[in-house]
Protein backbone atom coordinates (compact mmCIF):
# COMPACT_ATOMS: atom_id res chain seq x y z
CA UNK A 1 0.00 0.00 0.00
CA UNK A 2 1.13 3.59 -0.64
CA UNK A 3 0.81 6.68 1.49
CA UNK A 4 -1.95 8.03 -0.73
CA UNK A 5 -4.10 5.23 0.68
CA UNK A 6 -4.86 7.44 3.68
CA UNK A 7 -7.25 9.40 1.48
CA UNK A 8 -9.27 6.23 0.88
CA UNK A 9 -12.17 5.18 3.08
CA UNK A 10 -11.09 2.61 5.66
CA UNK A 11 -13.29 -0.46 5.83
CA UNK A 12 -12.90 -3.04 8.59
CA UNK A 13 -14.21 -6.54 7.87
CA UNK A 14 -14.83 -8.43 11.13
CA UNK A 15 -14.48 -12.13 10.30
CA UNK A 16 -15.83 -14.84 12.60
CA UNK A 17 -15.92 -18.62 12.32
CA UNK A 18 -18.95 -19.75 10.36
CA UNK A 19 -20.03 -16.37 8.98
CA UNK A 20 -16.88 -14.80 7.54
CA UNK A 21 -17.73 -15.39 3.89
CA UNK A 22 -20.75 -13.08 4.14
CA UNK A 23 -18.75 -10.15 5.52
CA UNK A 24 -16.12 -10.48 2.81
CA UNK A 25 -18.80 -10.69 0.13
CA UNK A 26 -20.49 -7.59 1.55
CA UNK A 27 -17.16 -5.77 1.44
CA UNK A 28 -16.86 -6.60 -2.25
CA UNK A 29 -20.41 -5.71 -3.23
CA UNK A 30 -21.44 -2.92 -0.84
CA UNK A 31 -18.35 -1.11 0.47
CA UNK A 32 -17.09 2.07 -1.22
CA UNK A 33 -14.57 1.27 -3.94
CA UNK A 34 -11.69 1.69 -3.87
CA UNK A 35 -11.21 1.35 -0.12
CA UNK A 36 -8.53 0.52 2.40
CA UNK A 37 -9.58 -2.88 3.74
CA UNK A 38 -8.66 -4.45 7.06
CA UNK A 39 -9.55 -8.05 7.85
CA UNK A 40 -10.08 -8.26 11.64
CA UNK A 41 -10.33 -11.42 13.73
CA UNK A 42 -10.64 -11.64 17.51
CA UNK A 43 -9.78 -14.85 19.34
CA UNK A 44 -11.60 -15.22 22.62
CA UNK A 45 -9.51 -16.36 25.55
CA UNK A 46 -12.53 -18.04 27.15
CA UNK A 47 -11.84 -21.59 25.87
CA UNK A 48 -8.22 -21.56 27.07
CA UNK A 49 -9.25 -20.08 30.41
CA UNK A 50 -11.96 -22.71 30.79
CA UNK A 51 -9.53 -25.54 30.13
CA UNK A 52 -6.99 -24.02 32.49
CA UNK A 53 -9.61 -23.63 35.22
CA UNK A 54 -10.74 -27.24 34.88
CA UNK A 55 -7.13 -28.40 35.05
CA UNK A 56 -6.54 -26.40 38.21
CA UNK A 57 -9.61 -28.09 39.67
CA UNK A 58 -7.70 -31.35 39.48
CA UNK A 59 -5.17 -29.86 41.89
CA UNK A 60 -2.44 -30.57 39.41
CA UNK A 61 -2.79 -34.32 39.08
CA UNK A 62 -1.62 -35.97 35.90
CA UNK A 63 -0.05 -34.37 32.85
CA UNK A 64 0.37 -30.81 31.71
CA UNK A 65 -1.89 -27.78 31.67
CA UNK A 66 -4.00 -28.30 28.52
CA UNK A 67 -4.62 -24.57 28.24
CA UNK A 68 -0.98 -23.98 27.35
CA UNK A 69 -1.37 -25.49 23.89
CA UNK A 70 -4.64 -23.69 23.25
CA UNK A 71 -3.11 -20.29 22.48
CA UNK A 72 -0.86 -21.83 19.86
CA UNK A 73 -3.65 -23.81 18.19
CA UNK A 74 -6.00 -20.82 18.33
CA UNK A 75 -3.44 -18.48 16.78
CA UNK A 76 -2.85 -20.94 13.96
CA UNK A 77 -6.58 -21.34 13.29
CA UNK A 78 -7.08 -17.56 13.36
CA UNK A 79 -4.25 -17.02 10.90
CA UNK A 80 -5.79 -19.61 8.56
CA UNK A 81 -9.18 -17.92 8.75
CA UNK A 82 -7.79 -14.44 8.09
CA UNK A 83 -5.74 -15.82 5.20
CA UNK A 84 -8.82 -17.46 3.67
CA UNK A 85 -10.77 -14.20 4.04
CA UNK A 86 -7.98 -12.19 2.42
CA UNK A 87 -7.89 -14.61 -0.47
CA UNK A 88 -11.65 -14.37 -0.95
CA UNK A 89 -11.36 -10.57 -0.89
CA UNK A 90 -8.75 -10.74 -3.63
CA UNK A 91 -7.40 -7.26 -2.95
CA UNK A 92 -4.58 -5.86 -0.87
CA UNK A 93 -5.64 -5.64 2.77
CA UNK A 94 -4.32 -5.24 6.26
CA UNK A 95 -4.65 -8.19 8.64
CA UNK A 96 -5.41 -7.66 12.27
CA UNK A 97 -5.49 -10.61 14.68
CA UNK A 98 -6.31 -9.81 18.30
CA UNK A 99 -6.48 -12.07 21.35
CA UNK A 100 -8.85 -10.71 23.91
CA UNK A 101 -11.62 -11.64 26.31
CA UNK A 102 -14.47 -9.86 24.62
CA UNK A 103 -15.56 -8.06 21.50
CA UNK A 104 -14.61 -4.76 23.09
CA UNK A 105 -11.54 -5.25 20.95
CA UNK A 106 -13.67 -4.90 17.80
CA UNK A 107 -15.17 -1.63 19.00
CA UNK A 108 -11.73 -0.29 19.91
CA UNK A 109 -10.13 -1.39 16.65
CA UNK A 110 -12.91 0.14 14.52
CA UNK A 111 -13.21 3.44 16.41
CA UNK A 112 -11.74 5.52 13.59
CA UNK A 113 -12.89 3.42 10.66
CA UNK A 114 -15.28 4.70 7.99
CA UNK A 115 -17.18 1.43 7.98
CA UNK A 116 -17.31 -1.80 10.01
CA UNK A 117 -18.84 -4.86 8.39
CA UNK A 118 -20.47 -7.37 10.78
CA UNK A 119 -22.43 -10.58 10.18
CA UNK A 120 -25.45 -11.63 12.23
CA UNK A 121 -24.74 -14.84 14.13
CA UNK A 122 -27.78 -15.75 16.19
CA UNK A 123 -31.14 -17.28 15.25
CA UNK A 124 -31.26 -16.96 11.49
CA UNK A 125 -34.66 -18.51 10.96
CA UNK A 126 -36.60 -15.32 11.66
CA UNK A 127 -36.18 -11.58 11.78
CA UNK A 128 -35.69 -10.23 15.26
CA UNK A 129 -33.34 -9.40 18.11
CA UNK A 130 -32.29 -13.02 18.55
CA UNK A 131 -30.45 -12.89 15.23
CA UNK A 132 -27.62 -11.18 17.11
CA UNK A 133 -25.39 -13.19 19.44
CA UNK A 134 -24.00 -11.59 22.59
CA UNK A 135 -20.73 -10.47 21.02
CA UNK A 136 -22.32 -9.13 17.86
CA UNK A 137 -24.94 -7.27 19.85
CA UNK A 138 -22.22 -5.69 21.97
CA UNK A 139 -20.42 -4.47 18.86
CA UNK A 140 -23.60 -3.15 17.21
CA UNK A 141 -24.63 -1.39 20.43
CA UNK A 142 -21.25 0.17 21.13
CA UNK A 143 -19.59 0.79 17.75
CA UNK A 144 -18.22 4.31 17.29
CA UNK A 145 -18.30 4.08 13.50
CA UNK A 146 -20.91 3.30 10.85
CA UNK A 147 -21.81 -0.41 10.85
CA UNK A 148 -22.94 -2.55 7.95
CA UNK A 149 -24.86 -5.52 9.40
CA UNK A 150 -25.41 -8.38 6.98
CA UNK A 151 -27.21 -11.74 7.05
CA UNK A 152 -24.81 -14.66 6.60
CA UNK A 153 -27.24 -16.37 4.22
CA UNK A 154 -30.41 -15.21 2.53
CA UNK A 155 -32.44 -13.16 5.00
CA UNK A 156 -35.60 -14.79 6.41
CA UNK A 157 -38.94 -13.80 4.93
CA UNK A 158 -40.34 -10.51 6.21
CA UNK A 159 -43.37 -12.49 7.42
CA UNK A 160 -41.21 -13.93 10.20
CA UNK A 161 -41.13 -10.50 11.84
CA UNK A 162 -42.69 -10.76 15.31
CA UNK A 163 -46.19 -9.22 15.63
CA UNK A 164 -46.35 -5.71 17.11
CA UNK A 165 -46.82 -5.54 20.87
CA UNK A 166 -50.41 -5.26 22.00
CA UNK A 167 -51.33 -1.66 23.02
CA UNK A 168 -54.92 -1.52 24.26
CA UNK A 169 -54.99 2.31 24.20
CA UNK A 170 -54.10 2.39 20.56
CA UNK A 171 -56.85 0.00 19.68
CA UNK A 172 -54.78 -3.17 19.64
CA UNK A 173 -53.33 -4.47 16.44
CA UNK B 1 -2.79 -26.08 51.96
CA UNK B 2 -5.41 -25.95 49.21
CA UNK B 3 -4.12 -22.52 48.30
CA UNK B 4 -0.67 -24.00 47.89
CA UNK B 5 -2.08 -26.78 45.71
CA UNK B 6 -3.58 -24.25 43.30
CA UNK B 7 -0.75 -21.73 43.20
CA UNK B 8 2.08 -24.23 43.37
CA UNK B 9 4.99 -21.93 44.17
CA UNK B 10 7.97 -22.64 41.92
CA UNK B 11 6.03 -25.48 40.36
CA UNK B 12 6.58 -27.67 43.43
CA UNK B 13 4.16 -30.55 43.70
CA UNK B 14 1.18 -30.30 46.03
CA UNK B 15 2.65 -32.98 48.25
CA UNK B 16 5.36 -30.55 49.42
CA UNK B 17 2.68 -28.81 51.47
CA UNK B 18 0.35 -31.71 52.24
CA UNK B 19 2.80 -34.23 53.64
CA UNK B 20 4.54 -31.89 56.13
CA UNK B 21 1.11 -30.57 57.17
CA UNK B 22 0.02 -34.13 57.92
CA UNK B 23 3.27 -34.86 59.79
CA UNK B 24 2.92 -31.68 61.89
CA UNK B 25 -0.66 -32.57 62.82
CA UNK B 26 0.36 -36.08 63.85
CA UNK B 27 3.33 -34.76 65.85
CA UNK B 28 1.14 -32.13 67.53
CA UNK B 29 -1.30 -34.83 68.55
CA UNK B 30 -4.19 -33.39 66.54
CA UNK B 31 -4.75 -36.88 65.16
CA UNK B 32 -3.59 -40.05 66.95
CA UNK B 33 -0.84 -41.84 65.03
CA UNK B 34 -2.96 -45.01 64.95
CA UNK B 35 -5.86 -43.19 63.29
CA UNK B 36 -3.49 -41.63 60.79
CA UNK B 37 -2.10 -45.08 60.04
CA UNK B 38 -5.59 -46.50 59.56
CA UNK B 39 -6.47 -43.63 57.23
CA UNK B 40 -3.30 -44.27 55.22
CA UNK B 41 -4.11 -47.99 54.95
CA UNK B 42 -7.64 -47.12 53.82
CA UNK B 43 -6.44 -44.59 51.23
CA UNK B 44 -3.51 -46.63 49.94
CA UNK B 45 -5.46 -49.05 47.71
CA UNK B 46 -7.71 -46.22 46.46
CA UNK B 47 -4.67 -44.22 45.38
CA UNK B 48 -3.17 -47.31 43.77
CA UNK B 49 -6.39 -47.74 41.78
CA UNK B 50 -6.26 -44.10 40.65
CA UNK B 51 -2.62 -44.42 39.60
CA UNK B 52 -3.41 -47.51 37.52
CA UNK B 53 -6.20 -45.60 35.73
CA UNK B 54 -3.96 -42.57 35.11
CA UNK B 55 -1.27 -44.79 33.59
CA UNK B 56 -3.86 -46.62 31.50
CA UNK B 57 -5.18 -43.31 30.14
CA UNK B 58 -1.67 -42.04 29.43
CA UNK B 59 -0.89 -45.20 27.44
CA UNK B 60 -4.18 -44.88 25.52
CA UNK B 61 -3.06 -41.39 24.53
CA UNK B 62 0.37 -42.69 23.46
CA UNK B 63 -1.40 -45.28 21.30
CA UNK B 64 -3.28 -42.50 19.51
CA UNK B 65 -6.73 -43.13 20.99
CA UNK B 66 -7.51 -39.43 21.44
CA UNK B 67 -6.04 -38.43 18.08
CA UNK B 68 -8.37 -41.02 16.55
CA UNK B 69 -11.21 -39.55 18.59
CA UNK B 70 -10.47 -36.07 17.21
CA UNK B 71 -10.44 -37.37 13.66
CA UNK B 72 -13.72 -39.22 14.27
CA UNK B 73 -15.29 -36.04 15.63
CA UNK B 74 -14.13 -34.06 12.59
CA UNK B 75 -15.37 -36.60 10.08
CA UNK B 76 -18.66 -37.58 11.64
CA UNK B 77 -19.68 -34.02 12.42
CA UNK B 78 -19.05 -32.87 8.87
CA UNK B 79 -18.22 -29.46 10.32
CA UNK B 80 -21.79 -28.89 11.57
CA UNK B 81 -21.59 -27.31 15.02
CA UNK B 82 -24.71 -28.91 16.52
CA UNK B 83 -23.71 -32.34 15.35
CA UNK B 84 -20.20 -31.79 16.65
CA UNK B 85 -21.60 -30.83 20.06
CA UNK B 86 -23.65 -34.04 20.24
CA UNK B 87 -20.58 -36.12 19.36
CA UNK B 88 -18.39 -34.21 21.85
CA UNK B 89 -21.01 -35.01 24.51
CA UNK B 90 -20.73 -38.71 23.66
CA UNK B 91 -16.93 -38.66 23.61
CA UNK B 92 -16.59 -36.68 26.84
CA UNK B 93 -19.23 -38.69 28.71
CA UNK B 94 -17.68 -42.04 27.75
CA UNK B 95 -14.08 -40.89 28.32
CA UNK B 96 -14.95 -39.49 31.73
CA UNK B 97 -16.90 -42.56 32.80
CA UNK B 98 -14.29 -45.10 31.70
CA UNK B 99 -10.95 -43.31 32.05
CA UNK B 100 -11.80 -40.70 34.71
CA UNK B 101 -12.37 -36.98 34.61
CA UNK B 102 -8.64 -36.28 34.66
CA UNK B 103 -8.35 -37.88 31.26
CA UNK B 104 -11.13 -35.76 29.81
CA UNK B 105 -9.62 -32.54 31.13
CA UNK B 106 -5.99 -33.23 30.31
CA UNK B 107 -6.16 -35.39 27.18
CA UNK B 108 -9.57 -35.02 25.48
CA UNK B 109 -10.20 -31.27 25.87
CA UNK B 110 -7.16 -30.15 23.83
CA UNK B 111 -8.11 -32.61 21.08
CA UNK B 112 -11.68 -31.28 20.96
CA UNK B 113 -10.41 -27.70 20.85
CA UNK B 114 -7.98 -28.45 18.03
CA UNK B 115 -10.74 -30.28 16.12
CA UNK B 116 -13.13 -27.33 16.42
CA UNK B 117 -10.36 -24.93 15.37
CA UNK B 118 -9.51 -27.04 12.33
CA UNK B 119 -13.17 -27.25 11.31
CA UNK B 120 -13.44 -23.45 11.73
CA UNK B 121 -16.26 -23.98 14.15
CA UNK B 122 -16.59 -21.78 17.24
CA UNK B 123 -14.89 -23.78 19.95
CA UNK B 124 -16.55 -22.32 23.04
CA UNK B 125 -19.53 -24.70 23.41
CA UNK B 126 -17.37 -27.75 22.75
CA UNK B 127 -14.64 -26.84 25.24
CA UNK B 128 -17.25 -26.00 27.88
CA UNK B 129 -18.91 -29.35 27.15
CA UNK B 130 -15.65 -31.16 27.96
CA UNK B 131 -15.02 -29.30 31.19
CA UNK B 132 -18.63 -29.60 32.34
CA UNK B 133 -18.97 -33.30 31.53
CA UNK B 134 -15.61 -34.02 33.17
CA UNK B 135 -17.48 -33.26 36.39
CA UNK B 136 -21.11 -34.10 35.77
CA UNK B 137 -20.52 -37.24 33.67
CA UNK B 138 -18.16 -38.64 36.30
CA UNK B 139 -21.07 -40.27 38.14
CA UNK B 140 -21.31 -43.60 36.36
CA UNK B 141 -18.44 -45.79 37.56
CA UNK B 142 -16.22 -45.88 40.63
CA UNK B 143 -13.22 -45.21 38.36
CA UNK B 144 -14.76 -42.08 36.83
CA UNK B 145 -13.72 -39.77 39.64
CA UNK B 146 -11.38 -39.96 42.63
CA UNK B 147 -14.35 -38.94 44.79
CA UNK B 148 -16.20 -42.07 43.60
CA UNK B 149 -13.20 -44.28 44.32
CA UNK B 150 -13.01 -42.96 47.88
CA UNK B 151 -16.73 -43.48 48.42
CA UNK B 152 -16.77 -46.84 46.64
CA UNK B 153 -14.17 -48.20 49.04
CA UNK B 154 -16.27 -47.07 52.00
CA UNK B 155 -19.75 -47.87 50.70
CA UNK B 156 -19.36 -51.62 50.36
CA UNK B 157 -21.24 -51.56 47.04
CA UNK B 158 -20.21 -53.96 44.28
CA UNK B 159 -18.86 -52.36 41.08
CA UNK B 160 -21.85 -53.46 39.00
CA UNK B 161 -24.39 -52.26 41.54
CA UNK B 162 -22.69 -48.86 41.83
CA UNK B 163 -22.91 -48.52 38.05
CA UNK B 164 -26.53 -49.73 37.93
CA UNK B 165 -27.65 -47.22 40.56
CA UNK B 166 -25.71 -44.36 38.98
CA UNK B 167 -26.67 -45.06 35.35
CA UNK B 168 -29.97 -43.21 35.51
CA UNK B 169 -28.57 -40.09 37.29
CA UNK B 170 -25.65 -40.12 34.81
CA UNK B 171 -27.96 -40.10 31.79
CA UNK B 172 -30.29 -37.56 33.40
CA UNK B 173 -27.48 -35.10 34.11
CA UNK B 174 -25.98 -35.44 30.65
CA UNK B 175 -29.43 -34.84 29.15
CA UNK B 176 -29.90 -31.74 31.30
CA UNK B 177 -26.50 -30.36 30.31
CA UNK B 178 -27.24 -31.00 26.64
CA UNK B 179 -30.56 -29.22 26.77
CA UNK B 180 -29.04 -26.19 28.52
CA UNK B 181 -26.01 -26.07 26.20
CA UNK B 182 -28.24 -26.11 23.10
CA UNK B 183 -29.99 -22.95 24.25
CA UNK B 184 -27.09 -21.22 25.99
CA UNK B 185 -24.79 -21.47 22.99
CA UNK B 186 -27.52 -21.09 20.36
CA UNK B 187 -25.74 -18.32 18.48
CA UNK B 188 -22.35 -20.07 18.46
CA UNK B 189 -23.96 -23.32 17.33
CA UNK B 190 -26.09 -21.56 14.72
CA UNK B 191 -23.06 -19.96 13.08
CA UNK B 192 -22.48 -22.76 10.60
CA UNK B 193 -20.57 -22.29 7.39
CA UNK B 194 -22.88 -21.65 4.50
CA UNK B 195 -23.91 -24.71 2.56
CA UNK B 196 -22.49 -25.56 0.09
CA UNK B 197 -19.09 -25.15 1.72
CA UNK B 198 -17.68 -23.08 -1.13
CA UNK B 199 -14.44 -22.76 0.77
CA UNK B 200 -13.97 -26.53 0.60
CA UNK B 201 -10.81 -26.24 -1.43
CA UNK B 202 -9.30 -23.91 1.16
CA UNK B 203 -9.72 -26.27 4.07
CA UNK B 204 -7.14 -28.79 5.08
CA UNK B 205 -8.12 -32.36 4.16
CA UNK B 206 -9.76 -34.25 7.02
CA UNK B 207 -7.38 -36.56 8.83
CA UNK B 208 -7.60 -40.28 8.20
CA UNK B 209 -8.53 -42.06 11.35
CA UNK B 210 -7.19 -45.38 12.45
CA UNK B 211 -8.61 -46.76 15.65
CA UNK B 212 -5.96 -48.34 17.88
CA UNK B 213 -7.92 -51.59 18.08
CA UNK B 214 -5.65 -53.38 20.52
CA UNK B 215 -5.84 -50.47 22.97
CA UNK B 216 -9.62 -50.27 22.75
CA UNK B 217 -9.92 -54.03 23.33
CA UNK B 218 -7.70 -53.79 26.41
CA UNK B 219 -9.78 -50.92 27.81
CA UNK B 220 -13.04 -52.81 27.21
CA UNK B 221 -11.61 -55.96 28.83
CA UNK B 222 -10.40 -53.89 31.78
CA UNK B 223 -13.89 -52.50 32.15
CA UNK B 224 -15.37 -56.00 32.10
CA UNK B 225 -12.64 -57.01 34.56
CA UNK B 226 -13.86 -54.37 37.06
CA UNK B 227 -17.31 -55.92 37.19
CA UNK B 228 -16.08 -59.52 37.23
CA UNK B 229 -13.43 -58.91 39.89
CA UNK B 230 -15.83 -57.03 42.09
CA UNK B 231 -18.50 -59.74 41.78
CA UNK B 232 -15.87 -62.33 42.71
CA UNK B 233 -14.95 -60.35 45.81
CA UNK B 234 -11.57 -59.21 44.44
CA UNK B 235 -10.65 -55.53 44.42
CA UNK B 236 -11.30 -54.10 40.92
CA UNK B 237 -8.03 -52.22 41.30
CA UNK B 238 -6.34 -55.44 40.16
CA UNK B 239 -8.21 -55.28 36.85
CA UNK B 240 -7.03 -51.71 36.34
CA UNK B 241 -3.50 -52.76 37.19
CA UNK B 242 -3.70 -55.68 34.73
CA UNK B 243 -4.99 -53.44 31.93
CA UNK B 244 -2.28 -50.86 32.57
CA UNK B 245 0.36 -53.61 32.75
CA UNK B 246 -0.66 -55.07 29.36
CA UNK B 247 -0.49 -51.70 27.61
CA UNK B 248 2.70 -50.75 29.45
CA UNK B 249 4.38 -54.03 28.54
CA UNK B 250 3.46 -53.55 24.90
CA UNK B 251 4.64 -49.92 24.89
CA UNK B 252 7.93 -50.89 26.55
CA UNK B 253 8.48 -53.75 24.10
CA UNK B 254 7.86 -51.39 21.17
CA UNK B 255 10.08 -48.78 22.80
CA UNK B 256 7.26 -46.27 22.80
CA UNK B 257 7.53 -45.81 26.54
CA UNK B 258 10.36 -45.90 29.05
CA UNK B 259 10.14 -46.89 32.70
CA UNK B 260 10.73 -43.21 33.48
CA UNK B 261 7.83 -41.99 31.31
CA UNK B 262 5.54 -44.53 32.97
CA UNK B 263 6.67 -43.39 36.39
CA UNK B 264 5.94 -39.80 35.44
CA UNK B 265 2.47 -40.81 34.21
CA UNK B 266 1.83 -42.51 37.54
CA UNK B 267 2.16 -39.08 39.22
CA UNK B 268 3.25 -40.43 42.59
CA UNK B 269 3.49 -36.96 44.18
CA UNK B 270 -0.23 -36.58 43.62
CA UNK B 271 -0.80 -39.86 45.45
CA UNK B 272 1.21 -38.50 48.37
CA UNK B 273 -0.85 -35.30 48.25
CA UNK B 274 -4.11 -37.25 48.59
CA UNK B 275 -2.65 -39.26 51.43
CA UNK B 276 -1.56 -36.08 53.24
CA UNK B 277 -4.89 -34.42 52.53
CA UNK B 278 -6.76 -37.43 53.91
CA UNK B 279 -4.85 -37.27 57.19
CA UNK B 280 -5.23 -33.48 57.49
CA UNK B 281 -8.97 -33.70 56.83
CA UNK B 282 -9.27 -36.54 59.33
CA UNK B 283 -7.63 -34.32 61.95
CA UNK B 284 -9.94 -31.40 61.15
CA UNK B 285 -13.03 -33.63 61.26
CA UNK B 286 -11.91 -35.21 64.54
CA UNK B 287 -11.38 -31.79 66.10
CA UNK B 288 -14.87 -30.41 65.74
CA UNK B 289 -15.84 -30.15 62.08
CA UNK B 290 -17.46 -33.58 62.11
CA UNK B 291 -19.57 -32.68 65.13
CA UNK B 292 -20.49 -29.34 63.59
CA UNK B 293 -21.63 -30.92 60.33
CA UNK B 294 -23.35 -34.02 61.71
CA UNK B 295 -26.67 -32.28 62.49
CA UNK B 296 -26.78 -31.02 58.88
CA UNK B 297 -26.63 -34.53 57.43
CA UNK B 298 -30.13 -36.01 57.49
CA UNK B 299 -30.60 -39.68 58.22
CA UNK B 300 -32.40 -42.09 55.92
CA UNK B 301 -32.83 -42.18 52.17
CA UNK B 302 -36.14 -40.41 51.63
CA UNK B 303 -36.24 -38.11 48.62
CA UNK B 304 -35.93 -35.08 50.88
CA UNK B 305 -32.97 -36.57 52.76
CA UNK B 306 -31.18 -37.40 49.50
CA UNK B 307 -31.80 -33.87 48.20
CA UNK B 308 -30.42 -32.30 51.40
CA UNK B 309 -27.32 -34.49 51.34
CA UNK B 310 -26.62 -33.67 47.68
CA UNK B 311 -27.15 -29.95 48.28
CA UNK B 312 -24.89 -29.96 51.34
CA UNK B 313 -22.20 -31.87 49.43
CA UNK B 314 -22.42 -29.48 46.47
CA UNK B 315 -22.17 -26.48 48.78
CA UNK B 316 -19.16 -27.91 50.58
CA UNK B 317 -17.46 -28.81 47.28
CA UNK B 318 -17.91 -25.20 46.20
CA UNK B 319 -16.70 -23.71 49.47
CA UNK B 320 -13.44 -25.68 49.57
CA UNK B 321 -12.97 -28.37 46.90
CA UNK B 322 -14.69 -31.66 46.20
CA UNK B 323 -11.80 -33.80 47.42
CA UNK B 324 -11.81 -32.57 51.03
CA UNK B 325 -15.61 -32.37 50.81
CA UNK B 326 -15.91 -36.08 50.12
CA UNK B 327 -13.38 -36.96 52.83
CA UNK B 328 -15.37 -34.93 55.36
CA UNK B 329 -18.84 -36.18 54.39
CA UNK B 330 -18.01 -39.83 53.79
CA UNK B 331 -18.04 -40.97 57.42
CA UNK B 332 -21.19 -38.92 58.08
CA UNK B 333 -23.20 -40.34 55.18
CA UNK B 334 -21.89 -43.92 55.29
CA UNK B 335 -23.98 -44.47 58.42
CA UNK B 336 -27.19 -43.95 56.41
CA UNK B 337 -26.27 -46.55 53.82
CA UNK B 338 -25.19 -46.58 50.22
CA UNK B 339 -28.09 -44.41 48.98
CA UNK B 340 -26.87 -41.52 51.10
CA UNK B 341 -23.27 -42.02 49.95
CA UNK B 342 -24.36 -41.92 46.30
CA UNK B 343 -26.45 -38.77 46.89
CA UNK B 344 -23.36 -37.18 48.43
CA UNK B 345 -21.40 -38.13 45.29
CA UNK B 346 -24.01 -36.43 43.10
CA UNK B 347 -23.36 -33.25 45.05
CA UNK B 348 -19.56 -33.32 45.02
CA UNK B 349 -19.35 -34.35 41.34
CA UNK B 350 -21.96 -32.03 39.79
CA UNK B 351 -21.38 -29.13 42.21
CA UNK B 352 -17.90 -28.09 40.99
CA UNK B 353 -19.35 -26.79 37.70
CA UNK B 354 -20.38 -23.70 39.65
CA UNK B 355 -16.82 -22.71 40.58
CA UNK B 356 -13.87 -24.41 38.90
CA UNK B 357 -12.01 -25.62 41.91
CA UNK B 358 -14.09 -24.52 44.84
CA UNK B 359 -14.49 -20.85 45.54
CA UNK B 360 -11.48 -20.56 47.84
CA UNK B 361 -9.16 -22.00 45.24
CA UNK B 362 -10.79 -19.99 42.44
CA UNK B 363 -10.16 -16.78 44.35
CA UNK B 364 -6.50 -17.63 44.80
CA UNK B 365 -6.21 -18.64 41.18
CA UNK B 366 -7.72 -15.37 39.99
CA UNK B 367 -5.32 -13.46 42.17
CA UNK B 368 -2.26 -15.19 40.73
CA UNK B 369 -3.48 -14.72 37.16
CA UNK B 370 -4.18 -11.06 37.77
CA UNK B 371 -0.63 -10.59 38.95
CA UNK B 372 0.44 -11.83 35.53
CA UNK B 373 -1.77 -9.26 33.82
CA UNK B 374 -4.55 -11.62 32.77
CA UNK B 375 -8.02 -11.52 34.20
CA UNK B 376 -10.04 -14.63 33.48
CA UNK B 377 -13.65 -13.89 32.64
CA UNK B 378 -15.68 -16.00 35.03
CA UNK B 379 -19.01 -14.43 34.08
CA UNK B 380 -19.92 -16.85 31.31
CA UNK B 381 -18.69 -19.88 33.23
CA UNK B 382 -20.73 -18.89 36.26
CA UNK B 383 -23.90 -18.14 34.28
CA UNK B 384 -23.65 -21.55 32.61
CA UNK B 385 -23.06 -23.18 35.99
CA UNK B 386 -26.10 -21.50 37.51
CA UNK B 387 -28.24 -22.89 34.70
CA UNK B 388 -26.89 -26.46 34.78
CA UNK B 389 -25.88 -27.24 38.36
CA UNK B 390 -29.10 -26.74 40.36
CA UNK B 391 -31.24 -28.31 37.61
CA UNK B 392 -28.77 -31.18 37.14
CA UNK B 393 -28.63 -31.86 40.88
CA UNK B 394 -32.41 -32.00 41.30
CA UNK B 395 -32.90 -34.24 38.28
CA UNK B 396 -29.99 -36.51 39.25
CA UNK B 397 -31.27 -36.95 42.81
CA UNK B 398 -34.73 -37.78 41.46
CA UNK B 399 -33.18 -40.34 39.12
CA UNK B 400 -31.15 -41.84 41.97
CA UNK B 401 -34.26 -42.03 44.14
CA UNK B 402 -36.14 -43.82 41.36
CA UNK B 403 -33.18 -46.19 40.90
CA UNK B 404 -33.01 -46.96 44.61
CA UNK B 405 -36.75 -47.71 44.64
CA UNK B 406 -36.51 -49.93 41.55
CA UNK B 407 -33.36 -51.82 42.51
CA UNK B 408 -33.85 -51.75 46.24
CA UNK B 409 -31.79 -49.37 48.34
Amino acid sequence: MTDSDTTLRSVIIWVCEGTWQATVDAALSLAPAPARFTVLHVTSRAPADTARGAYLGLLGRGGHDPGARFDEVAAEAAADLVEAAARRLGQPCERLEIQDHSERAVVAASAHADLLIVARDGDRSRLGPKSLGRATRFVVDHAACPVLLVWPDAAPDVGTMPPPPHHPHLGGR
Amino acid sequence: MLGWAVIRPRGWPEAVAAVPAAVILIAAGAIPADDAGAEARRLGPVIGFLIAILVLAHLCDDDGLFRACGAWLARSSGGRPRRLLALVFVAAAVTTAVLSLDTTVVLLTPVVFATAARLQVRSRPHVYACTHLANSASLLLPVSNLTNLLAFAASGLAFGRFAALMALPWLAVIGTEYAVFGRFFASDLGAAPRPPPDSGAEQAPLPVFTVPVFTVVVVVLTLAGFAVASAAGVSPAWAALAGAAVLAGRALARRRATPLSLLRAADLPFGLFVLGLGIVVQAVVGNGLGQALAPLVPAGTSLLALMSIAALAAALANVCNNLPAVLVLLPLTAASGSGAVLAMLLGVNIGPNLTYTGSLATLLWRRTLRRHGEVPDLGEFTRLGLLTVPAGLVIAVLALWVGLRALGG
